[in-house]
């Protein structure tokens, strides 16, 4: 049977709502006798809290409430919000309190909530919340943090350092001895954020007849989000369903749980009311989990030829004021170096440090862009001062794909030894190099200049493991209307998961898509659940879906076959209808099988045959899935300004199997667009007070339509060998080697000029700062 | 992100609007609204009374009127963008205007909105600078005319009286056949420059500078005429060697500085943007430099 | 403060209320009128989530109060949605995967339908510049200018498919 749904371009069922303004997001959610909430949030980055006084604030007319931890119930009052990441490496894992008792750590730290009829009148009362501080010194800077004598992040910490990992294989003295050459780069990036359209929001609303605690929240795990909160309410999770609805982008940030997450729904417990807290755009710049903020110097090691020997160095990364996801990011950072390529030997330190800060989580790319920026940096490097091409040298590093599975020698964060099950890079390296003409550039550089023009091409590669675990379950059932019904604990933010696994279970059940209804997001349809993060939803519960269906479709056929006195090869599945290919072609819909399906009151059903034709999978996959790419930036740089315009793009894609390339295509076209906002744009500044400076869109800069050129894209496919479907992950490869990419553009682009840049973004100003260094406006104004 | 309490008003005549900003405690303006409303969502600003001009027709209106193109304040900016007598009479206004924002905030910015909110970076008043706008200004004690350099006192400063409004402002019209010219550096397209340079050049014959305005914005903490630039180019011939020199001047600017752009960068913008507005300004005028 | 009365014509239909002056009109169409198609995500104008068409054009309807729409004609998403199907520009943008997450792509729609309106054959460029004031964080933009330039000719075509 050919595919008929899976690899097509199958427009997305969720499109015709949302294009129709009837999305429902947490905001559009209505609910009788509805409050609002407004937190009061720390003004320091660090302070004892001595008292909180809501008098005047409760007397408001249309306030209800002012909480503050100590109004809150136990555990939440006092236990902090589980961390669900452990880690031996992690000397204190420390998280916060829902709301802040004693001491707060960061700008906007939430410490009480006010209640009222509307959010204008909670934001009124909020401001009439007299909060007294004692203000403590205060470490905005990662670099400062370690030192002697820095300030403390957190009072009873003696140290910043939270955690502190070697990772090593090989003979790394002996590599670096041996080396023909040996360069050393200090390279940075700069924090920023998911910063997705949709801020955060929750909705929380008690029935007392049923004690069902049901939270709407705009968050990428419904699941851990449930258990959590039952955590904290110290109820079981069976008495509290957390839905995700429509959720507008989600990017990383709102994978982890929130205290407003535990908060909102012990205020409605309390009051027995509804109650709707929406973060504003100022809120989410002080609250919401950010990234990248990591220094590394490094050095590498290198044959004749160019052959990596070795890479070592130090890593530190800035986790802010908690660790509520541990040190998973620097520790994928610290693992996806050595990428694509052969290194025979590897050392990196990496040191984890607490500043005052909001805490820092996985955002698209999870700490890889910074690790291929720091890679590919080195390798631009080697190949100018060997004078080699820079796509000559990665060829010559590159891991064979006969070499695969291919062992890197360090275990991936998902637990296991980091084995890339599959993979063709120098395909994939060639495919871009193509796509992007590549070969005819130095000619097209050389005519730009005639005319005056600076352009330059830069290429990056990249391997991401995706697809992790645990799992992610479907159930399919057939309903006696015919129709199919589809739950899963995976989550939608704009990935178009609702369509992707509809066209996985519509090839197998064979039903129609349009029959197809499907439940996402819903902890009350499915009983275990994770979520989206780490580009996983497509492995995870694409292969659910393929097992669960498969095993419906058997069921069905088996049901029909006996019905219709076939042998069950002899039955088709089309259209939602169970079609024998004997005689005179008898029919019998999905519908008349699954009542058939549930038997007769008091009557045994026959042997073999199971209650209903339903089936729910988790698939667990074995390992990461790993994708990779290459990625080619053609950059034009005005070199009186600093101001760089992204001509072309170009993106090799590799992420196994491809469901439906539409959304890939668009996850790839969305991923550049995040990975032009950090290589040019997008800084998250603090002063040195730890005091955030960028907290509106017009100082932390988003790309715009003119700002991300429409990407060309050509996908190479080495199906995972790991699971049913062969698939991959598809949602973060677009951002993680662009930075790289296109710092090495502009490089090139200056190349006249023999400037050289090893920090994202890379802003017009400290372009100008470089190229007046380098000499290049001597001769131009006489200043 | 919800703004405090306030009550509207909303006069349909210019006496009217003048009376209640006379009489209102804690009152201000709301004419776009594109720069007001922001900060009162954040509370940055708290006012007791807001009064909306938008219905006051006084306050609308363009003609040319003895040499000087006359726009009433409530203009907005997409309505300026739109106009054929801007387009003919004051072209560095028209091309100005382009950059002025977004589409959606210029179907609401108004001109004397802009003015009196005085960013440093804006476009509107930078323009105003270059022609020695003259700013008619509106209150209860009837209307004065104030030349735009003595309108514009400092950062986001302007001496408008508490209880006064712009009614509008005049531009002189330039000799046709004059030049203008129009750079500015933005990180993205429509936001506020970092520096942004408007030139006009009246050259006359032997290409020899019978008149010219260089005016800088984004750099200072006001809108800045760059007189020395002028003094240089003024009755002499312009070619490209006379422009760099002039431009050059444009480093003696007293530079603000933010996280957005340092000082020294700032003035180096204005140098180039400066060279590229007079080259412009010059093709124009018919000069091939 | 005392509250207002108001009354604006919302996608034809009028409808007057009293509210408080500093009710934005965003959250008039949102909470009053439960349109909530519109969406927030910035409440300082710059993310264009919130664009509505007061008066034929394009603002941002967290930057004005809804006293001060008070005789104006205003349109939302919703307006712009048949009572069946989709649009022509909607159906473009479901073609050509013009959205993922849906929050910004009302105030794309609104932006464009001016756009289009205004400029029936627009270049690509004319199309990326027409949409600066709408941030988007999902799509990277390709398949908006996609969609915008498909529907363009679809309506020159007169076709309303």
């Amino acid at each position: 049977m050919g595919a008929k749904h899976f690899g097509a371009r199958v427009k997305r069922l969720e499109d015709p709502a949302l294009l129709a303004g009837c999305g429902r997001f947490v905001d559009d959610v209505k609910l009788p006798g509805l409050l609002h909430a407004c937190f009061v949030r720390s003004p320091h980055a660090h302070a004892m809290v001595r008292d909180i006084d809501g008098r005047a604030a409760i007397v408001m007319p249309g306030v209800h409430a002012v909480l503050t931890a100590d109004d809150l119930p136990d555990p939440m009052r006092r236990t902090p919000i589980p961390m669900l990441t452990p880690n031996p490496a992690i000397a204190v894992a420390r998280t916060q309190t829902v709301l802040a008792r004693d001491e707060v750590n960061y700008v906007g730290q939430p410490i009480a909530v006010v209640i009222a009829d509307s959010r204008y009148i909670a934001e009124d009362a909020a401001a009439a919340v007299i909060v007294n501080y004692d203000v403590l010194d205060a470490v905005a800077d990662c670099r400062a943090a370690i030192k002697d004598g820095a300030a403390r992040a957190h009072s009873d910490l003696s140290s910043n350092v939270i955690a502190r990992f070697p990772l090593a294989y090989g003979d790394i003295d002996a590599a670096f001895a041996s080396a023909a050459h040996v360069f050393e780069e200090v390279i940075w990036q700069h924090r920023g954020g998911g910063m997705a359209l949709e801020t955060r929001a929750v909705l929380a609303s008690h029935d007392p007849v049923s004690d069902v605690l049901t939270v709407w929240s705009g968050t990428q795990t419904p699941h851990l989000g449930r258990g959590m909160l039952a955590d904290l309410l110290n109820r079981d999770i069976e008495t509290v369903r957390m839905i995700a609805p429509d959720v507008g982008g989600g990017f990383g940030p709102k994978a982890i749980f929130y205290p407003e997450e535990a908060v909102i729904p012990a205020v409605a417990l309390k009051l027995g009311r509804a109650v709707k807290w929406i973060e504003d755009r100022r809120e989410h710049f002080l609250c919401a989990t950010q990234e990248r903020d990591q220094y590394w110097s490094m050095a590498i090691a290198v044959d004749a030829g160019g052959r990596i020997l070795g890479l070592r160095g130090r890593m530190l990364h800035d986790s802010g004021a908690f660790v509520p996801w541990g040190i998973i990011m620097p520790y994928i950072a610290a693992v996806t170096v050595p990428g694509p390529y052969v290194v025979p030997a590897y050392r990196l330190e990496t040191i984890v440090v607490l500043t005052n800060k909001v805490p820092t989580t996985p955002v698209r790319g999870a700490g890889r862009p910074q690790a291929v920026f720091a890679m590919e940096r080195l390798l631009d490097r080697v190949a100018r001062e060997l004078q080699l091409d820079r796509a000559e040298v990665r060829r010559r590093n590159f891991i064979q794909p006969e070499q695969m599975p291919y062992a890197v020698g360090l275990l991936f964060r998902d637990g296991k030894p980091l084995v890339y099950d599959s993979g063709d890079y120098p395909k994939g390296q060639q495919a871009a190099l193509t796509l992007a003409r590549y070969e005819g550039f130095r000619g097209r550089q050389r005519a730009a200049l005639d005319q005056g023009r600076l352009i330059g091409i830069g290429l990056g590669n990249y391997v991401e493991g995706t697809g992790l675990g645990p799992f992610e379950g479907v159930t399919v059932r057939v309903l006696p209307s015919g129709k199919v019904a589809v739950a899963t604990g995976a989550t939608n933010q704009g990935q178009g998961i609702r369509t992707t696994l509809s066209q996985i279970v519509a090839e197998q059940v064979g039903c129609r898509i349009d029959d197809i209804v499907m439940t996402i997001g819903d902890t009350g349809a499915i009983a275990q659940g994770v979520g989206a993060f780490a580009s996983r939803q497509a492995v995870n519960a694409g292969c659910s879906a393929q097992i669960a269906g498969q095993a419906v479709r058997t069921q069905i056929i088996a049901l029909a076959a006996r019905t219709l006195g076939v042998n069950e090869s002899d039955i088709d599945l089309e259209d939602g209808q169970a079609i024998a290919a004997a005689g005179n072609k008898p029919t019998i819909p999905f519908g008349d099988l699954a009542r058939l399906a549930q038997g007769s009151p008091g009557v045994s059903l026959p042997v073999g045959q199971a209650a209903g034709l339903e089936h729910t999978a988790y698939y667990t996959p074995s390992q990461a899935a790993y994708c990779s790419g290459t990625h080619v930036a053609e950059v034009e740089v005005d070199h009186m300004t600093g101001g760089v315009k992204v001509l072309n793009y170009t993106v090799a894609h590799d992420s196994g199997r491809v469901i439906n390339p539409l959304i890939v295509d668009g996850q790839v076209q969305g991923g550049v667009a995040h990975g032009i906002g950090n290589a040019l744009l997008e800084w998250m500044q603090y002063d040195d007070n730890a005091q955030p400076l960028t907290t509106t869109f017009a100082d932390y800069l988003l790309p715009m339509a003119t700002d991300v050129p429409t990407c060309a894209i050509a996908h190479v496919e080495t199906v995972n060998p790991l699971n049913p479907l062969g698939v991959k992950g598809a949602g973060e490869g677009g951002t993680i080697p662009a930075p790289a990419a296109i710092i090495a553009a502009i490089e090139d682009a200056l190349s006249p000029f023999n400037v050289h840049f090893a920090e994202t973004p890379l802003t017009p100003e400290r372009i100008v700062a470089a190229l007046r260094a380098a000499g290049a406006y001597e001769r131009l104004f006489a200043a | 992100m919800k703004p405090a309490s306030f009550d509207y008003h909303a006069p349909r005549q210019l006496k009217e609007a003048a009376e209640l900003l006379a009489s209102l405690p804690n009152a201000k303006i709301l004419a776009g609204g594109q720069s007001l409303v922001p900060m009162m969502n954040f509370r940055y600003v708290i006012v007791d009374h807001l009064v909306d001009l938008g219905h006051v027709d006084d306050l609308r209106g363009l003609a040319v009127i003895d040499g000087r193109l006359r726009i009433g304040a409530m203009m907005r900016q997409r309505d300026l963008e739109l106009s054929p007598e801007i387009a003919r009479h004051c072209p560095l206004l028209a091309e100005a205007l382009r950059h002025v924002g977004h589409r959606q905030t210029r179907n609401r910015g108004t001109i004397g909105g802009s003015l009196a909110h005085a960013d440093p970076a804006a476009e509107l008043p930078a323009i105003c600078a270059a022609y020695d706008a003259v700013v008619h200004l509106a209150s209860i004690r009837g209307i004065r005319a104030v030349p735009f350099r003595e309108f514009s006192s400092g950062f986001m400063a302007t001496t408008l009286a508490p209880d006064e409004m712009i009614a509008a402002i005049e531009l002189p019209i330039w000799r046709p056949g004059h030049g203008h010219g129009f750079h500015e550096f933005a990180r993205r397209q429509g936001d506020f420059a970092l520096a942004g340079a408007a030139a006009l050049l009246d050259v006359g014959t032997g290409n020899v500078v019978r008149r010219t305005a260089l005016a800088l914005f984004g750099v200072a903490e006001q809108p800045v005429r760059v007189d020395v630039a002028e003094a240089a180019l003024t009755g002499k011939v312009i070619d490209s060697a006379a422009i760099q020199t002039a431009a050059a001047a444009a480093w003696l600017i007293e530079p603000i500085s933010d996280i957005h752009a340092g000082g020294e960068y700032r003035r180096h913008l204005a140098q180039v943007l400066s060279a590229r507005a007079l080259v412009e300004a010059a093709r124009r005028a018919g000069v091939d430099v | 403060m005392a509250k207002q009365a108001t009354r604006i014509t919302v996608n034809g239909k009028p409808h007057a209320r009293v509210v408080e002056a500093r009710l934005t009109l965003a959250d008039f169409l949102r909470h009053e009128l439960g349109l909530t198609g519109t969406h927030l995500g910035c409440e300082h104008g710059v993310c264009g989530a919130c664009t509505v068409l007061v008066d034929g054009r394009s603002a941002r309807s967290c930057l004005m109060f809804a006293v001060q729409a008070g005789g104006c004609e205003v349109t939302t998403v919703e307006g712009l949605t048949p009572e069946h199907g989709l649009s022509v520009l909607q159906q473009a943008f479901m073609d050509n995967h013009g959205l993922q997450c849906g929050f910004c792509t009302p105030g794309m729609l609104i932006t464009l339908t001016e756009l289009l309106r205004d400029n029936p054959d627009p270049t690509e460029q004319d199309v990326r510049e027409a949409l600066t004031g709408n941030l988007c964080r999902c799509t990277g933009y390709a398949g908006v200018v996609k969609a915008a330039l498909d529907a363009a000719q679809r309506l020159r075509n007169g076709s309303g498919a």
